[in-house]
């Protein structure tokens, strides 16, 4: 089992140690071509707007759009959640579109409004206890009508789920223990049931 | 502040900050419309100064906090985070950048120190610092500070890549070498370090830095950005070698693609072409001692 994490900027190595606590193999990808050999894609939290410009020079846009219509999971956190939303607002920047929700980016304010709160997560294999750090987040504004709430934070969705997309507004990776390994191995889950 | 094992850091959020940075490059500006360049180029954050610190060097005076005008105006123009350096030791300079809501303070040698014995209480601020060291001792009394993210000075405004080199080589194998001691051995290594004895022990244990690790001061080439990154760098900064280049744009999107690609060199050897010249370079060596910006702080 390998599952690719985006690694053209961000924290790609901490969704990484996260992969290899749940036994799964994790394979960092800057290239389209490495694409072809994993299981499920995770886009980690980052910059945004950097991680656009890095994946519009290597053509990712297209190779990511073909590995979703093969049905294999991809997960986002933060900014991954941003790249694969169907809207962005403030600014309007290109999105690929793989889940139908609406992102306002940076909507909790600058870093000093960075916060972090306690939740639950209602998962396939039942509620999990989440500790959520929501830095510089954006905030979903809209959701389609395909799309499942996993996670509230004030009665506003913080994650979510629409076929094998899966996304978060805060940072799963930066905590320990439960939720790392409860996210990961939903991650997994969704993606041994799509083989069968 | 957090607590990772008994240890009193920053916050957790404020760290997780600077690993949402790692892989990228923050590019130093002094106005809107560099900050817009630096974004454009994909930039990850852009740290705004008075004066690029080839520019301090060259003229001298006393070097501050950017104007708060300026600072305004480039937080009104990017998305990306904006970074703002205060003077070491000046804690209205950093109690007005948190007002402005800047999303990390750099407690900066490149400025001219306003006090000569004591950095900044970290702890005291809602947004997150970076602060600069040469060795793991400076590293770990400025994280004891409560930094939440360290960089390695180098040697600013000079384009010369080799003091950078030297405090990312003394930083890693100082951390290698805590490894490698006896629980005995660490106290007397803490006092040799000057450095605060619980962080020595969980740097000794977990074989790094319990914040992310960055480099600066003297990156002008792709090949440099990626140098460090090889060496052990999580992301860079670049000061005067991008706005004291012939194409600005053009040489701070390649080294942006230096430093995500850093281990390929067929990449380097493609975005290292036809950038036009570099900044003029120093030989540090040669430069006086009282020149020197690293020797500020301690």
């Amino acid at each position: 089992m390998r599952v690719g994490v985006l690694a053209l900027q961000g924290d790609f190595a901490l969704h990484a140690k996260a992969l290899e606590k749940c036994g799964v193999e994790a394979v960092e990808v800057r290239k389209p071509s490495e694409l072809d050999d994993v299981e499920g894609l995770i886009i980690p939290g980052g910059e945004s707007t950097t991680l656009l410009k890095l994946m519009e020079a290597w053509n990712f846009v297209s190779t990511i759009e073909k590995f979703h219509g093969a049905g294999k999971p991809i997960f986002g956190t933060c900014a991954g959640l941003i790249i694969l939303a169907r809207e962005v607002e403030s600014p309007t920047q290109f999105s690929l579109g793989l889940i139908d929700v609406t992102v306002e980016r940076n909507a909790y304010g600058r870093q000093r409004e960075s916060f972090e709160a306690s939740g639950v997560a209602r998962l396939d294999a039942g509620p999990i206890p989440l500790e959520m750090v929501f830095i510089r987040a954006p905030r979903i504004r809209r959701l389609g009508p395909g799309v499942q709430v996993l996670a509230e934070h004030r009665g506003e969705p913080v994650m979510a789920r629409q076929g094998r997309v899966l996304v978060a507004t805060f940072h799963p990776e930066l905590t320990d223990t439960t939720m790392r390994t409860a996210w990961t191995c939903t991650l997994l889950d969704r993606t041994n049931r799509s083989r069968t | 502040m957090s607590d990772l094992n008994g240890l009193r850091i920053a916050d957790r959020k404020h760290i997780g900050l600077a690993e949402m940075l790692k892989g990228g490059v923050i590019m130093d500006v002094t106005n809107a419309e560099q900050a817009k360049i630096a974004e454009d180029a994909g930039a990850a954050s852009v740290m705004a100064l008075e004066r690029v610190p080839a520019d301090i060097r060259k003229e001298g005076g006393v070097a501050r906090m950017s104007p708060v005008k300026k600072i305004k105006e480039i937080q009104k123009t990017v998305t990306i985070p904006v970074m703002a350096k205060a003077r070491i030791g000046h804690f209205v300079e950093a109690q007005i950048l948190e007002a402005l809501a800047v999303d990390y303070i750099d407690e900066s040698e490149v400025l001219t120190p306003a006090d000569e014995h004591f950095h900044i209480d970290k702890f005291a601020f809602r947004i997150p610092f970076v602060c600069g060291c040469r060795d793991l001792g400076e590293a770990l009394r400025r994280i004891g500070e409560g930094a939440a993210m360290i960089r390695t000075k180098g040697e600013a405004g000079s384009g010369n890549i080799v003091e950078a080199v030297r405090h990312m080589r003394a930083l890693v194998s100082g951390i290698r070498r805590l490894t490698t001691l006896a629980p005995e051995e660490l106290m007397t290594e803490a006092k040799t370090l000057g450095a605060p004895y619980d962080l020595v022990r969980w740097v000794a244990k977990a074989g790094k830095l319990p914040v992310p690790n960055f480099s600066a001061g003297g990156i002008a080439t792709p090949a440099d950005a990626a140098l460090m990154m090889q060496l052990g760098a999580e992301a860079v900064f670049v000061g005067s070698g991008i706005f004291k280049s012939s194409d600005p744009a053009k040489r701070a999107r390649a080294i942006v693609q230096a430093t995500t690609h850093f281990k390929d060199p067929d990449v380097l050897a493609r975005v290292s072409e036809d950038l036009g010249d570099a900044m003029v370079g120093l030989e540090t060596s040669k430069l006086p001692e009282k020149e020197l910006l690293q020797t500020r702080g301690w």
